[in-house]
């Protein structure tokens, strides 16, 4: 029988090492994983690469792990912050940083997801983001080739799931959990509500079961 | 009077036709929705994943989960849908968006643009869903105002800032005149009441042409 449901948070976890990347859901303030990045927090580990949009404006999960400086590389569109200087702060204290086009972000995911080395695109070219990357034209227009991301893990936060590991999401907490799913190697979510296999509707599943390993529930208050 | 931030979205606004799909930067631009004509459909596109944004939720407890890019709480309209990121940016990068309303630290007069936060600078660089807004939608409108806090016109011969997009820009609406890039070119198509095109001139360090439709940039009284 296929089951994919784990208990606890902290057995999730226990697989990542030392320098793992791992791709993090999530936009501005909604839709992270917040109990397996803390999960990962309290296990110690360290020197990760996280991939995210953009740090968390919660002062949770990828804040915690970001603060307490086991982030060593944070692969983002939007460095920033907002309210604090942690970035800034961590910024002094060696944190590398890779900044990526929202878009660019997301298609590098899928790709991976999708068995694509990379893409070219136009967006970023002419700018420094563009620099010692390929440039090729195509219809007289230059493009740039951006090539996949290819992370170990993917923390992703989903409404709904069922013991095969299909998903579905909250409003815009869909975000990048859903191409993170899809694009990780070994993809853990964090759904709010585990439910029987056949109460989601198979026309509104979002992410099939095919692309995640593992589901944890989150705990409910 | 120099037009204050809710007249240049009205501005902007005017310009963006029925049934348009639109996206609108965070910050100024996203006052443009407050002042579409209510006899027009627009539907607004974030990239975090909706069409057909809503006003603010203007009731708590807010549903932290129905966001705009600019992390603030909004509603779904009838017809709206969600999206994921990937999918999200396909309509943008893939020429589905009508127009992208952006702010701009610089404007050059081939239409570069010059608006995201860089790694030099004072804060944490970001750069968020700009550079792929900027070559992907088919019309580029930037709202700025036309002098920068230091007192330098925004309206440059070329970017002296990194950039976010090259020869990208459409339309410049600000706080004096709106402008079209057309074939390189800085074209005039209107002034406030009190600015002569010789005194905008003056000020602006790239030439000024004139459109032939030039007529005076007036809002509504408030």
């Amino acid at each position: 029988m296929l089951n994919k449901i784990i208990t606890a948070a902290a057995d999730a976890v226990r697989p990542i090492h030392d320098g793992a990347v791992i791709l993090c859901g999530g936009f501005a303030s909604c839709g992270f994983a917040d109990e397996l990045l803390e999960a990962l927090h309290a296990q110690g580990t360290r020197n990760l690469t996280l991939v995210a949009n953009n740090p968390q404006v919660a002062e949770r999960g990828m804040a915690l792990l970001l603060r307490d400086g086991r982030v060593a590389t944070l692969v983002c569109s939007y460095s920033r912050k907002e309210g604090t200087t942690l970035i800034e702060d961590m910024l002094q204290q060696g944190l590398q940083l890779e900044i990526v086009p929202q878009g660019t972000l997301a298609e590098r995911i899928r790709c991976r997801g999708a068995g694509i080395p990379g893409f070219y695109t136009r967006t970023g070219v002419g700018t420094p983001l563009a620099e010692g990357k390929e440039h090729r034209d195509f219809d007289g227009e230059t493009h740039i080739f951006e090539f996949a991301l290819k992370a170990d893990f993917a923390f992703v936060r989903a409404k709904c799931g069922d013991r095969w590991g299909n998903l579905t999401y909250d409003k815009t907490a869909r975000n990048f959990n859903a191409v993170m799913a899809m694009g990780g190697t070994h993809t853990i979510a964090q759904v709010d509500n585990v439910v029987e296999l056949g109460a989601l509707d198979a026309e509104a599943i979002v992410t099939p079961g095919i692309f995640v390993k593992q589901i944890v529930a989150t705990r409910q208050p | 009077m120099n037009l204050d931030r809710q007249q240049i979205a009205w501005r902007v606004a005017q310009d963006i036709a029925d049934g348009s799909y639109v996206n609108l930067g965070s910050g100024m631009p996203l006052a443009v929705a407050d002042h579409i004509p209510d006899d027009r459909e627009v539907i607004i596109h974030s990239e975090n994943g909706l069409l057909g944004v809503g006003p603010r939720q203007t009731a708590e407890p807010y549903d932290r989960n129905l966001i705009n890019a600019g992390n603030i709480p909004v509603t779904l309209r009838a017809g709206g849908a969600y999206f994921h990121h990937a999918d999200s940016f396909m309509m943008v990068r893939g020429g589905h968006l009508d127009v992208t309303v952006l702010g701009a630290y610089q404007v050059a007069e081939n239409g570069d643009l010059a608006n995201w936060d860089l790694p030099a600078g004072r804060k944490a660089p970001a750069v968020g869903g700009a550079m792929d807004l900027a070559v992907g939608a088919k019309k580029v409108f930037v709202m700025m105002e036309y002098f920068a806090r230091d007192g330098s016109c925004k309206i440059v011969p070329q970017c002296t800032l990194p950039l976010t997009g090259r020869r990208c820009v459409t339309s410049i609406y600000t706080d004096l005149a709106v402008l079209d890039i057309v074939n390189g070119r800085v074209v005039v198509r209107e002034l406030i009441e009190g600015i002569t095109l010789h005194t905008l001139q003056a000020e602006t360090p790239v030439m000024l042409h004139v459109s032939p439709r030039l007529r005076l940039l007036q809002p509504p009284s408030k």
